[in-house]
């Protein structure tokens, strides 16, 4: 990861550190611009040129945001959410990667690529039916519904088996020998040493549920139940609400995602890449 | 291990193919395992089975019938929806749309990308730093950004319609237009994918052998040789698995549409997914509705047949 630094002539950090920069503000633009928007007064948002600085800092937007708009009861709805996917996917995962790390059963690699291909199913090819099952189960608007169909997953499946694997089988077969049980084994060794990918597992869900649009769309129509991102639309669509109020809207709803991704950073980008780079 | 426990877990679970020279003793062992492993996969399972691999095929079915207005199959029509699909100009319009969405975003994506990872490969003091800036579109909702993006492409007040005009360009009418919609569209989406796409490549470029640069420096190779020789054929099982894997999203693409431009103008952003959305959801056509996911999961399919063949054997073969 840590590569040394190689020697340049002065000159061409420069530029290189100029090209960095520009490339940096060029990715940032539209953040920024929602942190910009999101401080500036109604009159600064409607003059001409925009204001590409907000020298007021009107942060009466974000009290409007927050007051007049339930975002906070649609940011705890948002957390509830992800915190039970987030859960239900670490526990169904570890069980089941579990099972293909460290026991020999029969039809393992059917079962195996079962789990797989669920990964090649796209959602919004099962959407209809799921939408169908939710109504006549009377989910809609409910915690359940907007989780339990997402609590098993096959990608994380498959990260924490890469994981377990790297743990020696003489491990489990000692502890068995030894009359412990699996559940045993499992929370006392498995989970302890499996930390790292449970953590990269964890983060991915949570953002991934966190950012979730298409499925609470359908699934919520009542406005104490909605999710954060379906809210921020809704928000949008009234005209009471002015783009600045919309943007102090989006930075509240943005600021967790950002700060959970810049701390969790490597966890992250090891369990995205890990189906993407061998090794 | 007593005996008992093993007579009793016999009873419950399935019975094992005969074989005369497997022994007894060995047969109730299998199955113990077997029943044990299961307890394991159970909760994942009854969740694929409930949400995944069900409604698949209920899918399948119910574009097979005509249906009333709440989605339950009325009455069988074998491949009638189908026909009407191929034959209704809406659809094919949403197919087309959606494959020129595709060459829109996929290749901006991959050659951005790697711009961008190849900065953030370079060596130098705080690159850290600038490899999160690069990679920090991960932790943005597809929602978020298009809000963002709503306000950039704004015709009086949006800030890249200011910076065109100061450029002494005309403006463009971003999404007002069904000329440029489809564009507004893909570059909000392209913004959006572009972390990913960046961390993969960056991941890809730090894993190629330190020797094959060091020799190619001896040779005299100037950087951008080495680039062109060394990292591009390095990175090209890389860059197949991107191409794949844009190409995946861009078909799935929703939340910008519905967000900036509801599929419109005259339907010029009118893309499979949004479409789906559309037919069942507010014109309750779940059969035709159901036809289209079949679609969607065709062209899936087929993708993820072409990595697992021609991409996958490639990077063994690396």
């Amino acid at each position: 990861m840590n590569q040394p630094v190689i020697r340049r002539p002065l000159w061409l950090s420069v530029l290189l550190y100029a090209i960095l920069i520009i490339a940096s503000i060029i990715v940032l633009f539209p953040i920024y611009t929602a942190f910009n928007i999101s401080l500036l007064s109604d009159s600064e948002l409607a003059s001409y040129p925009p204001k590409l600085f907000p020298f007021g800092f009107h942060f009466e937007n974000f009290a409007r945001a927050l007051e007049q708009a339930p975002l906070a009861r649609y940011l705890a709805n948002s957390v509830i959410q992800s915190l039970l996917v987030m859960f239900g996917q670490l526990i169904t995962a570890t069980l089941a990667a579990y099972a293909f790390a460290f026991i020999n059963f029969k039809w393992k690699n059917v079962l195996f690529l079962v789990f797989l291909a669920t990964m090649m199913i796209p959602w919004e090819a099962t959407i209809i039916p799921n939408y169908l099952l939710v109504r006549k189960l009377g989910w809609t608007d409910t915690f359940q519904g907007l989780a339990v169909p997402f609590m098993a997953t096959g990608f994380g499946t498959f990260l924490l088996r890469q994981f377990f694997l790297k743990i020696p089988k003489e491990l489990h077969d000692a502890a068995i020998i030894d009359g412990a049980s699996d559940l045993r084994f499992l929370t006392t060794v498995v989970l302890p040493l499996g930390r790292p990918a449970l953590g990269t597992l964890a983060v991915y869900s949570f953002l991934q549920t966190y950012n979730q649009y298409l499925w609470p769309l359908l699934i919520t129509n009542q406005p104490t139940m909605r999710t954060v991102q379906i809210g921020i639309a809704l928000l949008q669509d009234e005209e009471r609400f002015m783009f600045n109020t919309v943007m102090a809207g989006v930075v509240i709803i943005l600021i967790p995602t950002i700060i959970l991704f810049i701390f969790s950073n490597r966890q992250l980008i090891r369990g995205l890449t890990a189906g993407a780079v061998k090794g | 291990m007593s005996t008992s426990k093993i007579e009793t877990n016999r009873d419950t679970s399935p019975p094992v193919g005969e074989r005369p020279r497997v022994t007894s003793g060995m047969r109730k062992r299998a199955a113990l395992t077997f029943g044990r492993a299961m307890l394991f996969l159970a909760p994942s399972l009854i969740l694929f089975i409930t949400f995944v691999f069900v409604p698949l095929v209920r899918t399948i079915s119910l574009s097979t019938y005509l249906t009333d207005p709440i989605g339950r199959p009325a009455k069988f029509v074998a491949f009638l929806q189908y026909e009407r699909l191929f034959s209704t100009p809406a659809f094919v319009n949403s197919m087309t749309r959606s494959i020129q969405f595709v060459l829109y975003t996929v290749p901006t994506l991959i050659i951005l990308a790697l711009a961008l990872a190849a900065l953030g490969n370079l060596r130098m003091r705080g690159i850290s730093i600038f490899r999160i800036i690069f990679s920090i579109t991960i932790a943005v909702s597809g929602a978020t950004a298009s809000l963002m993006f709503l306000y950039l492409y704004h015709p009086s007040i949006g800030a890249i319609n200011y910076f065109i005009s100061l450029l002494g360009f005309p403006t463009v009418p971003w999404l007002i237009s069904d000329k440029t919609a489809l564009i507004a569209v893909a570059i909000t989406s392209v913004w959006l994918q572009l972390g990913l796409n960046t961390v993969i490549l960056i991941a890809a470029m730090q894993g190629i052998p330190e020797e094959l640069y060091e020799s190619a420096m001896i040779d005299g190779a100037g950087s951008w040789h080495r680039f062109r020789h060394i990292t591009l054929p390095m990175l090209s099982s890389t860059i197949f698995f991107l191409v794949v894997v844009d190409m995946l999203a861009s078909f799935q693409t929703f939340t910008p549409i519905d967000i900036l431009t509801n599929g419109g103008p005259l339907d010029s952003t009118n893309l499979l997914v949004f479409s789906i959305y559309r037919e069942f959801y507010f014109n309750g056509k779940y059969g035709l509705a159901a036809a289209q996911s079949v679609m969607l999961f065709l062209i899936m399919l087929v993708l993820t047949i072409f990595q697992f063949t021609v991409v996958e054997r490639r990077v063994f073969y690396e």
